[in-house]
Order: C-alpha cells, then sequence, then structure tokens
C-alpha cells in the first residue's frame, strides 16, 4: 500500500468555498489538497442563480460580504477567466399587498451605511420611470448599485483551475468516506481507497457537511433545501440588474436577471424535495408553475417568453439560516464551512479568502461568533 | 373498480395502433399530441383544406397511411383524444401538458410513450445558412404544406430519408441537383442480408434509386461534405464535397437538405425515470426495454421510434404489442398469437435496422476533421473550436460539463440536433470511446412554453 499523500490542508467538498480556499491557501503559500465527490463546482455553487448581492443579509454579516464583493470585482484578473461577473445592480421590491415592507427596508438602508452598503430608495414615479418592466403590484424598491451576478457553471472550476495553476493538488470523483485524527496528522480515506493526510482539515461540503462534523463529536441540526430555478430563450439585451421580491411568503419570494446572451434566469417559490445522499433533486413540476405564475406578478411582460429549462439544486441549512464557518470546537486542526444556505454565492470568494487568512495565521478580522459550531448545543 | 387510466403520447403509427388495441379491449385511454391532427410524422397529414390525395402525399406507403389514419378516426368516441398538446414533463406518476385548455395534470396507471424521432444531424461547414434544412424538416414542408425548401435542392448525408424525400422532392417537380451520400456503395452490399428482413422494405428502397436515376439526378456514393456555401443575405448557394475518388465536386443550389437517419426523442423517458443503455450499433443511448415494450419503469412502456428507431412498420407492430403488455400486465387477458406475430415483426424490423446501420453509417469519424470555424452548436453559435478550446483549457470530458462550460446544447433545441455531435467531437479530442462521454441530461420542459401558458394569479 503506497504512503498517503501528504500536504499542509485537505479540504473536503469542491464548491465554491472549497475551491476558493484552495485557491487563497495558496497564495499564502500552503500546500493544499482539494478532494471533491463529484465534479468541481457542479452541486450547489454549479446550479444556483447567480445573485452576488449585499443587501438582505443579517447586518453582521455585511463585513464578509463586502469582502466578497471586492474579490468579485477582480475576479477576471485573479483567476484569469471571465465568470460573467456583471456590476449591474440588484433590487428588492415589496408589493402593495404588503406596505409595511417599504418601511422594514427604509430601515435596513439606513442601517446598513454603517456597514459600507449604500442602497437607493425607489417608489412611484421614479421607480417606474427607471424600471418600466416592473408589474402594478411592486409599490417600492431598495436599489444597490454596486452589487450584480455572475455565472455559476464557471465559478468555481475557474478557482480550482488557478489554484492548481499555483500547484494545488484537486482530486475530482473522490468521494470522503472517513476522516481521523491520528496523533498531529488527519488521515483521510476517500471511496477508492485513497488516502491522504495532513495537520489542517477543512471541511467545505455544502450539504453534507454535518457528517464530517458529526464524526468529531459536533452533531449540526443541518437540513437540506432545493430552490426552483429556470431559464427562458434568449431575448435582446434589456433587464440589467438583479431583482427580488421581499416577502415572508415562500409561494411568492421569486427573483429574475438576465444574461449578457439574453436569457432570463429565474428562480424561488416553493422548494423542491431533495435527496442529498443520492445526489439528487426532484424538480417538481407544479413548483416550476408556481414560479411562472408568480414572476408574471413582478414582471408581466414576461409571460409572452418560453422557457426552454428548469433544475435545481441542494442547499445546506442551520435553523438560524447561518453557516458554520471558523474553527471546530472540538478537535485542532479542523476548520469548517458549510451550511451556507441561500446566499453562500455571493459570500464564496470572502469566505475562502477569510478561512485562509484563518488557517494561515491563526485569526481574522472577521467576526466569526454568530458561526460557531457549538452555538445550537445545551444553552 | 375504477378503469385504469392509461396515457399514451403520440399519435403516430405506434400511439395509433397502441389506442386501437386498448379500446379493443375495452378501456378508454388518454391519447396526447401535439400535433394538429393525429398521424405522426411519416403519417402527417395536411392541414384542412388541402386536397392532395394519398397517393400524392404518401407514394407507395398510401394504403398503410390510409389505414391507421381510418383506424385513428375510427377510434372517436372511445378515446380521449387530446390534441396539440405537448407533454412537457412527467413527475411522480402525472404528466404535465400545456395545450389549448391551458396547463393540466394527468396522473396515469400506465405509460405509453410514443414520441417517434427528429433528424440525427452531422455539422458542416457552413450548415447555418438559410435554406439548409434537416431531411426532415425539408419532408415537413412538402408533406404538409406543399412547399419546397428552394428551388434547385442538394439532398446531402445518408440514411433511407436521404433517397425518400430527394424522390418525393423530384416527383412533387422540384428540382434536385444531386443527392449525396457519405456512405459506400459497398457498405450497402454488406448490409444487403440484413435489409432482406424487409422485403418489401428493400423494394421500396431500390425503386426510390430508379425513380430518381429516371429522373436524372445526380447520385454520388462515398462523399465527405466540405462546405456549404452561402452568406447572410441570400442564404446557401451551391455544396462542396469531395468524391469517393478525392476530387471536389461543387454544385450550385439555393436550398442544401442534410441528415443522417434518425435519433428516438427520448427526453420523456428519461424524465419518467427510465433506465439507458449506449448501443454500440447506432452509437446512441437508448431506454432499456424488454422485447414487449416494458421499460426499466414499472408501469411504463416504450414503443415505435421513440425507443429505437425500426421504421413505421414496426412502429405498429410494436405499439400494438406495447398496448397488449399493458393489458396483460393489469390482468386483462389477451391474444397469444397477436402479441407472438407482432414480436415477430418487430424482431424483423430489427434485423432490417442492422442493416440499414451498416449501410448507412453514423460517420462520426468527420468530428474530428470539422475545421474550427464550423458552427457545432446552432442555437447558441458554439463552433467545433470553441468547444476544442473548451476541452482543452478545462479539461471536460464530459457531456453535460462541456455544456456547462461552453454552452454547446444549451440552446432551444436543448441539444437535440448537436448534441450527437458534439459527443463525438469530445470523444475524438479525450481519446475516449464515445459512450464515456455520457449523454446530455434530459430537463424539462421537453420542448420551449410559455411562461404565460401558467396562467396568471392576478390579486
Ligand atoms: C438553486 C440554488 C439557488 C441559489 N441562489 C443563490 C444566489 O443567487 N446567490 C447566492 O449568494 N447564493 C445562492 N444559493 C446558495 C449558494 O449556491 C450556496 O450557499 C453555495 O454555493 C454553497 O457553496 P458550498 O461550496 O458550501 O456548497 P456546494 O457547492 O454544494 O459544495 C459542496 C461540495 O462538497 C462535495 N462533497 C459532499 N460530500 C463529499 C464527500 N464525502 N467527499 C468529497 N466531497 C464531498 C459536494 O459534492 C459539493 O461539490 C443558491 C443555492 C441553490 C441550490
Ligand atoms: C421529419 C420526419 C419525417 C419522416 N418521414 C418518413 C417517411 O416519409 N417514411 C418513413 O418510412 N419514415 C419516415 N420517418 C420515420 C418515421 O417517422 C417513423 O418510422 C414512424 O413515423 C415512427 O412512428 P412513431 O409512431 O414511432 O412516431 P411518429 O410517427 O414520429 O409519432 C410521434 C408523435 O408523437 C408526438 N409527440 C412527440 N413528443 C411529444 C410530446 N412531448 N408531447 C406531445 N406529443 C408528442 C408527435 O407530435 C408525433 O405525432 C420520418 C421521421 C421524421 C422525424
Amino acid at each position: 500500500m503506497t504512503a498517503p499523500a501528504s500536504s499542509d490542508v485537505i479540504i473536503v467538498g469542491g464548491g465554491i468555498m472549497g475551491s476558493s480556499a484552495a485557491f487563497f491557501l495558496r497564495r499564502r503559500g500552503l500546500s493544499v489538497t482539494l478532494l471533491e465527490s463529484d465534479l468541481i463546482g457542479r452541486q450547489a455553487s454549479g446550479t444556483n442563480f447567480g445573485n452576488v448581492r449585499r443587501q438582505g443579509r443579517p447586518l453582521y454579516q455585511l463585513a464578509l460580504a463586502n469582502r466578497a464583493i471586492a474579490i468579485w470585482r477582480e475576479a477576471e484578473a485573479l483567476l484569469d477567466c471571465d465568470v460573467e461577473y456583471r456590476q449591474f445592480g440588484h433590487m428588492r421590491v415589496c408589493y402593495r399587498t404588503r406596505p409595511e415592507l417599504a418601511a422594514t427596508m427604509e430601515q435596513y438602508a439606513a442601517d446598513a451605511r454603517q456597514s459600507d452598503l449604500d442602497l437607493e430608495m425607489l417608489s412611484g414615479n421614479m421607480l417606474r420611470t427607471r424600471f418600466p418592466f416592473l408589474g402594478e403590484e411592486v409599490l417600492a424598491a431598495s436599489y444597490s448599485p454596486l452589487c450584480g451576478h455572475a455565472n455559476p457553471r464557471l465559478v468555481s472550476p475557474a478557482f480550482a483551475r488557478a489554484a492548481q495553476r499555483l500547484g494545488a493538488m484537486v482530486h475530482e470523483r473522490c468521494a470522503v468516506t472517513e476522516t481521523a485524527k491520528m496523533g498531529d496528522d488527519f488521515v483521510v480515506a476517500a471511496a477508492d481507497g485513497r488516502q491522504f493526510r495532513a495537520p489542517v482539515l477543512l471541511i467545505t461540503a455544502g450539504a453534507w457537511g454535518d457528517r464530517f462534523a458529526a464524526a468529531f463529536g459536533e452533531p449540526l441540526p443541518l437540513t437540506s433545501r432545493a430552490p426552483n430555478m429556470c431559464v427562458t430563450e434568449p431575448l435582446p439585451y434589456a433587464l440589467r440588474p438583479s431583482v427580488g421580491v421581499v416577502t415572508p411568503d415562500t409561494e411568492e419570494s421569486v427573483y429574475i436577471r438576465q444574461v449578457e446572451r439574453g436569457n432570463l434566469v429565474m428562480g424561488g417559490s416553493f422548494y423542491n424535495p431533495s435527496y442529498p445522499d443520492r445526489y439528487r433533486v426532484d424538480v417538481r413540476p407544479e413548483n416550476s408553475l408556481s414560479l411562472w405564475r408568480q414572476i408574471q406578478r413582478l414582471i408581466p411582460a414576461v409571460g409572452r417568453v418560453s422557457v426552454i429549462r428548469t433544475w435545481s439544486g441542494i442547499e445546506g441549512y442551520l435553523p438560524d439560516s447561518a453557516p458554520v464557518m471558523g474553527p471546530s470546537m472540538t478537535t485542532s486542526g479542523l476548520y469548517y464551512a458549510f451550511g451556507f444556505a441561500g446566499a453562500g454565492f455571493q459570500l464564496g470568494p470572502g469566505v475562502g479568502d477569510t478561512m485562509a487568512e484563518l488557517i494561515a495565521t491563526g485569526r481574522t478580522d472577521i467576526d466569526l461568533a454568530p458561526y460557531r459550531a457549538d452555538r445550537f448545543s445545551a444553552g | 373498480m375504477a378503469d385504469p387510466v392509461v396515457a399514451i403520447i403520440g399519435a403516430g403509427p405506434a400511439g395509433v395502433r397502441a389506442a386501437a388495441a386498448l379500446v379493443a379491449a375495452g378501456v378508454r385511454p388518454v391519447v396526447i399530441d401535439e400535433a394538429m391532427r393525429a398521424g405522426g410524422q411519416i403519417y402527417r397529414r395536411q392541414p384542412d383544406g388541402f386536397t392532395r390525395s394519398y397517393t400524392d402525399l404518401y407514394g407507395s406507403e398510401a394504403d398503410r397511411a390510409k389505414a391507421v389514419h381510418d383506424c385513428f378516426d375510427a377510434l372517436h368516441g372511445h378515446v380521449d383524444y387530446r390534441p396539440q398538446t405537448l407533454a412537457w414533463n412527467i413527475s411522480d406518476r402525472r404528466i404535465f401538458t400545456a395545450g389549448p385548455d391551458g396547463q393540466q395534470v394527468l396522473p396515469f396507471d400506465a405509460l405509453l410513450l410514443c414520441t417517434g424521432a427528429t433528424d440525427r444531424l452531422m455539422p458542416v461547414s457552413g450548415w447555418h445558412w438559410a435554406g439548409c434544412y434537416s431531411l426532415g424538416g425539408a419532408q415537413i414542408a412538402l408533406k404538409a404544406q406543399a412547399c419546397a425548401i428552394g428551388r434547385r435542392t442538394v439532398f446531402m448525408g445518408s440514411g433511407p430519408l436521404l433517397y425518400l424525400v430527394a424522390a418525393q422532392y423530384a416527383k412533387a417537380g422540384a428540382e434536385v441537383a444531386a443527392v449525396l451520400d457519405t456512405s459506400s456503395m459497398s457498405a450497402s452490399v454488406a448490409a444487403l442480408p440484413r435489409l432482406l428482413a424487409q422485403p418489401a422494405t428493400l423494394r421500396v428502397g431500390v425503386g426510390l434509386l430508379r425513380d430518381l436515376r429516371r429522373a436524372g439526378v445526380p447520385i454520388h456514393r462515398g462523399i465527405t461534405p466540405v462546405e456549404i456555401h452561402g452568406d447572410a443575405d441570400r442564404g446557401v448557394s451551391g455544396v462542396t464535397v469531395r468524391t469517393s475518388r478525392g476530387d471536389a465536386l461543387t454544385i450550385d443550389c439555393d436550398a442544401a437538405a442534410m441528415g443522417h437517419h434518425l435519433r428516438p426523442e427520448t427526453q420523456l423517458a428519461e424524465l419518467a425515470g427510465c433506465d439507458f443503455a449506449f448501443d454500440a450499433m447506432v452509437r446512441q443511448w437508448l431506454p432499456v426495454r424488454d422485447a414487449d415494450g416494458r421499460s426499466s419503469q414499472p408501469g411504463v412502456y416504450l414503443a415505435g421510434d421513440g425507443a429505437r428507431i425500426l421504421g413505421a412498420v414496426a412502429a405498429e407492430a410494436a405499439g400494438e404489442l406495447a398496448a397488449l403488455t399493458i393489458l396483460a400486465d393489469r390482468g386483462y387477458r389477451v391474444s397469444d398469437t397477436a402479441r407472438q406475430d407482432a414480436r415477430q415483426a418487430v424482431a424483423r424490423a430489427r434485423r432490417f435496422a442492422e442493416g440499414l446501420a451498416r449501410a448507412y453509417p453514423w460517420p462520426h469519424e468527420q468530428t474530428s476533421a470539422l475545421g474550427d470555424a464550423t458552427i457545432l452548436c446552432r442555437c447558441e453559435a458554439i463552433t467545433v473550436g470553441d468547444l476544442r478550446r473548451t476541452i482543452a483549457e478545462t479539461g471536460a470530458e464530459e457531456a453535460n460539463r462541456a455544456k456547462a462550460f461552453s454552452r454547446i446544447g444549451m440552446g432551444r433545441c436543448q441539444g437535440r440536433y448537436c448534441g450527437l455531435a458534439a459527443a463525438e467531437l469530445i470523444a475524438g479530442a479525450v481519446g475516449t470511446p464515445v459512450e464515456a462521454v455520457g449523454r446530455l441530461r434530459a430537463a424539462a420542459p421537453v420542448k420551449p412554453i410559455a411562461i404565460g401558458s401558467a396562467g396568471r394569479c392576478d390579486r
């Protein structure tokens, strides 16, 4: 039997979190092995809606989101690949049926200013003149000019390739089945018998992260969800910002953007059943229909456009919708960054950068207290 | 006990004969078809107000066409027929349809998929110019609308439709500039023993050749396509090929019809959860089924060209056989001789299809010779060079991975017309067998549908 391959850090899970962490760790000079059971960036990170949105997040998360957006802005140069990040703005709107949400958005805009997020509140004629495609029901909007959207299919593989160019070892179709700490090192075994060894282990396994934490005595109430997505035939490019509905009602919570090729990408309304163990989602046709009905409230003209494809993906949720991010509370050398729920794509590059900083230097300015792994245990 | 809901998708020869067999046993099937009228591809009916005779429309197949049409018309009142209705998704033993009455959901006990085929296309430099059609498209123009795709048409590719459609054009009075066949005469000779499995069909084929020769149509075999000439203003202006002797041959024309036989429409079978297997003979992934039409999914059955290209005669037999299997599986008494006859007809057609695959092989090796500037995916205007570069830069070796990175197969047709050639191109570039490249996953809706078809929720 061959000796396990060793490196400074082993990363389990090659979504946007794992692949960006691999890249930033290499930039800091650590040797990295990235293990991915499927192909890089084909799960949540490759199937998501593509929103690079900061507003609407808890205020404590904006520092991390700001760190991420700075990387998004230079991603093309950094990765030597156009990942189609377009800073065309992001807009949240509320409906006339929920006027109280306009005040909530206004308050959020006032609070977010201290965290370097500038939001413009729009309503009435101003809103309609600037965004004439919005439906009658739209009452008010909160517009963030310095956000946008990107192509999820390209980003994580671009991070992984860039990391590889810097010397990272990337193993695809390499499902990790066992992780154990032996002495100062973690020994990690894959389904095909390969073994890897490193003093640091970073778990970035998305909706599958909990099983690794549980093995180190940190059970977490992680569940999975699968948002509903679809894309239309291409149309002339017209809709620049990404637009989403603010509402407490899952059914009416929908969002839409247009890619430069011209297709409208949209998502939301009811979630699909998901089976992470089988890497499977059932895209329920009735959920597609619900999305198509709801999206016409936001932009009525899309009723005449044809959908050409529907899909979904699996995201991992903790009860407070915040991730687990930071060091393990039980095992030294073990780190987590998973459970990023429905908004981890935007954060991804910031998470990779922060985890690399934490692992390489032992500290980071990002406040990780809200993301502690023991926050759901007794007390 | 309530009657079982038996649904048939597709009212071509397979679906029609299946419906008749079910009605004969006292079952009232639901028949869903997106076309205006029943008949399917080969027996496509002309629109209301058109008055061509059966012989004009269907030539040697006039009697069969009439028989299938009459059979379906006689079922009126005994089937729940839903024309102009697209089955766009299957989920949890329910069919989702969009039709004149909007969106509907149909839970089923048994489902028979008779979804037919579309052309199998091999890209050629210049095939994106206006005036370049698939062979099937060229035939539909003639059959449905009595139109030719051009004044002077070149037919290029291989397979039975190549000669059939060219002969139909010639007979209708359209000028056929040439028939350019990539397959060789020797391949046809080698295939003869298998083609004798359906002597009548073989005779029809020989007759077509004779008709074309009599009409003075030049026929070249063993050619290699080089280029379809044209420009954005005028469309197609000519075709250049290399002849079997290696000379360049250019033929002026204002339209080109091309194709290499057919590929089954298997998306609904995939959405229904059926297993697929790679078939080395036709180099396609096909839904797995047993000799009687059962798929790997309990309650889901397959018949006709939608499962494997066996032609119209076999489609009738397979449709009837699958219906009898559904009845037998649900405890009805069915005639053993009827099933045995149908099984034999399908088996003969399989042998004939093996002959066709040998006589008119899919020229997969052509993909490696395609120039980088050739458009591969016409929906998204992705070139051969784009895909080659993607493979080199990203290491994408699997069909869906190459799609994710390059947009190949991401357009309106969902890879129907470029997917097979793209897989061959990837296999050639990576140096793997084409089955290792996999196949583009099917996703709903199987054809584009308007968002407004879902209705609106006005508040
Ligand atoms: C449909 C959808 C729409 C979304 N829309 C947005 C949006 O618009 N904006 C936004 O910011 N966020 C969005 N999100 C959320 C965002 O996609 C996720 O939060 C983010 O991608 C999570 O990244 P990740 O790397 O943690 O997870 P993933 O991308 O899921 O990566 C985890 C990886 O771990 C691998 N893995 C699992 N088990 C093992 C094992 N045993 N061994 C090796 N590898 C393993 C998996 O194969 C997977 O590739 C959306 C999510 C979905 C599903
Ligand atoms: C364009 C074309 C022309 C052809 N011409 C000839 C010819 O002239 N001679 C010959 O011998 N063979 C021809 N063939 C082959 C011939 O079609 C088949 O051998 C024969 O028609 C197979 O019968 P079938 O019942 O399996 O399918 P088809 O006759 O193709 O019938 C399939 C039916 O299913 C319907 N359908 C498919 N998907 C859906 C869906 N999602 N929702 C609702 N309805 C759906 C279609 O509208 C169609 O009516 C042609 C094939 C094509 C594609």
